[in-house]
């Protein structure tokens, strides 16, 4: 397991943007690619300013930082106003319009929304309604990308969401979910318990965000159901700034648990703290880590889901590259698939994007 | 030390390695390639420009490597990555120049939003400078190509950096990418051009690209007071004409134009504004380089 010292200076940057006093030029230029492929240069751009510390970024390294961040405000703002359009769109439903992600920590103000770039929305509407949604989205101007009719049935029998969606004039893209996790993964989710202490978001009804615990099993589950990486330092970021906003060794843990345990997440919360601890030195109470011990997973499950994150949760940039790398990430894609579906609809699906992808590759002029 | 006074084999030695630095002012690259016929472009195209250290901090690593995988041994491909995240789909090894190109357009686009971006040619004569915002298509660059073998000074081809602050233009006097037709136009009309060798089959059709002249690069990091916006179009047989546009319609037109224009909000429309005050803007149709030289001469006589 990865050591304090052995930590990509980019972790370290975040978790103690004092440590950038005195970097080198080619420090900061090492730091901006790590950030950079991390999603996190604005994120880190935000907490060298919080801290007075922007003034010691030499100028042409706070360009970069500067560029991110306002990037980040803009997006932050458009996303503001999409909200407020959904909601508008949906209000006539009367069912609560729960907003995920990105959205979510954005409209609650949490920490973990300091300098994020979007790509979309997320919301989470109730499996019965969703037809309503649909058509109620596509009435106010929101469609459908062209997808063949595999990617179609794909979707709507296997997945936990419709096909992403996108304003036809603004152009900003929308994923509408009706649970967290496919309904064929092995993780089963109690999907009807996600609904129950929903937190309205004031003025903006019926834009709702999920209470705190939920917003943070979720997050849980995104990061570690995810096959590609990319995201997945910055995801873990996200992971750290909710537990510590709820208090960190101090907080409320059998809350937490309770609801692991009822929303059937509480090997998902028992590996998401084992990472954000061994990675981020993230805060937790002593006696919820024991209380998890009786779902951890066995010895050598164990070993080797700490050879992949411990490897595939640092930033996707050469310079943080560790012997094994390779095969961590080519594990977590394979486990990501595994965790999604059956051996058997996975071997049809992934035979099927393969078959595409030849195909694809033939037609592309040479 | 100039790019132009390194010897070709160390070029290729230090691309392949740990890369070149290269000054593009205002930017520094890192680039790295272990395609050889690259570093002939490179000398080509930048030998005037300077090289900074190793060690120096550098806005923008990219990479034209070639694609892994057997295929190599007989359709080589060549893949761009910026900071290691390859993008763009691969492209056959020969288009490894005209793809770094586009690539580094693409860089100072997705990340330099210390500037208004706005898709245009910049030229410079006597401090003023013209602004030819335009869609591809619309004859924009072989008219700059022209234009600054005619006592004009090249910024750019492509893209106009403007620094909100001060109303200046910056440009990296990179060359001119020549599409097509424009490729024979301008060996006609500037014999003494210097041109890569037209690579055929790109998606932009064959391309070459031409050499700033000298004293553009030398002069790199002056930036320039807009005076004009000029919309070209280039339209077979036309007899060149310059005809007065509404302000407002430049606006738009340079808007349009503008790849961050929304990221900047407020400030960016007030900036767009200004520009477009201070400008005087036209529309200009033409077919002969020659006749849009003479033109172009009398603008602000």
């Amino acid at each position: 397991m990865s050591t304090a010292q052995g930590r990509p200076l980019l972790v370290r940057a975040m978790l103690d943007p004092a440590h950038c006093n005195g970097l080198s030029l080619q420090q900061w230029d090492l730091l901006v690619r790590q950030a950079r492929r991390a999603n996190l240069l604005a994120a880190l751009g935000g907490r060298l300013r919080a801290q007075g510390l922007n003034v010691s970024v030499p100028a042409r390294v706070w360009l970069h930082f500067e560029s991110a961040l306002l990037l980040a405000a803009r997006q932050s703002a458009s996303v503001q106003a999409e909200v407020r359009l959904i909601g508008k769109a949906l209000a006539e439903l009367a069912t609560p319009v729960v907003l995920l992600k990105g959205a979510a920590y954005l409209l609650s103000g949490h920490a973990a929304s300091a300098g994020r770039l979007f790509s979309d929305i997320d919301i989470l509407v109730m499996r019965p309604r969703i037809a309503e949604v649909e058509t109620a989205l596509m009435v106010h101007g929101w469609d459908f990308a062209e997808l063949d009719d595999y990617d179609q049935r794909y979707y709507r029998r296997w997945m936990h969401e419709l096909p992403p969606m996108h304003h036809t004039r603004r152009g900003t893209a929308l994923d509408v979910h009706h649970t967290i996790l496919p309904p064929t993964a092995k993780t089963r989710v109690n999907t009807a318990a996600l609904f129950e202490d929903l937190v309205a978001l004031p003025g903006l009804a019926p834009l709702h965000v999920l209470s705190p615990e939920a917003m943070l099993l979720h997050s849980a589950t995104h990061l570690l159901h995810e096959g590609e990486m990319d995201h997945g330092l910055r995801d873990l970021f996200d992971l750290d700034a909710q537990l510590r906003g709820l208090g960190g060794a101090a907080m409320d843990w059998q809350r937490l648990l309770d609801r692991a345990r009822a929303l059937g997440l509480a090997r998902v919360l028992y590996l998401a703290l084992r990472y954000t601890r061994v990675l981020l030195g993230t805060p937790m109470p002593e006696p919820l880590l024991l209380a998890l011990q009786a779902v951890a997973p066995g010895r050598l499950a164990k070993a080797a889901l700490d050879f992949a994150y411990t490897r595939g949760l640092r930033p996707q940039h050469a310079s943080c590259t560790l012997p094994g790398s390779g095969l961590a990430l080519s594990g977590l894609y394979v486990r990501s698939h595994w965790l999604r579906m059956p051996a058997h609809l996975l071997a049809y699906h992934l035979g099927r994007k393969a078959l595409h992808h030849l195909r694809t590759d033939k037609t592309e002029p040479a | 030390m100039k790019l132009g006074e390194v010897s070709a084999g160390e070029l290729r030695h230090r691309l392949s390695l740990d890369g070149l630095t290269l000054a593009m002012p205002p930017f520094v690259v890192r680039i790295r390639s272990d395609v050889a016929s690259l570093a002939d472009d490179l000398a080509l195209m930048y030998g005037e420009f300077a090289l900074h250290a190793a060690d120096d901090f550098c806005d923008f690593h990219v990479e034209v490597m070639h694609a892994r995988g057997l295929r190599r041994w007989f359709k080589p491909l060549a893949e761009f990555s910026s900071d290691g995240a390859r993008s763009f789909v691969p492209l056959p090894a020969q288009q490894c120049y005209t793809m770094l190109e586009w690539g580094l357009n693409w860089c100072v686009a997705a990340h330099a939003h210390q500037y208004l971006l706005i898709h245009a040619a910049v030229i410079e004569r006597g401090g003023q400078a013209v602004i030819l915002p335009a869609p591809p298509g619309s004859g924009k660059s072989t008219l700059c190509a022209g234009l600054v073998h005619r006592g004009w000074r090249l910024l750019s081809d492509e893209l106009a950096l403007l620094d909100m602050d001060s109303g200046l233009v910056h440009g990296m006097a990179r060359p001119v990418n020549l599409k097509n037709g424009s490729i024979a136009a301008i060996r006609d009309f500037v014999p003494e051009a210097i041109l890569t060798a037209p690579v055929p089959n790109t998606n932009k059709g064959t391309v070459a690209l031409m050499q700033a002249p000298a004293d553009a690069a030398r002069r790199v990091r002056e930036p320039a007071a807009p005076a004009w916006i000029v919309l070209p179009s280039y339209r077979a047989g036309a007899a060149a004409e310059l005809q007065p546009m509404e302000k407002a319609e430049s606006f738009m037109a340079i808007a349009e134009q503008s790849f961050n224009y929304d990221v900047h909000g407020a400030l960016g429309f007030q900036a767009l504004g200004r520009l477009v005050d201070r400008c005087a803007t036209y529309r200009f149709e033409y077919s002969s380089l020659a006749e849009a030289a003479a033109i172009f001469d009398g603008l602000g006589a």
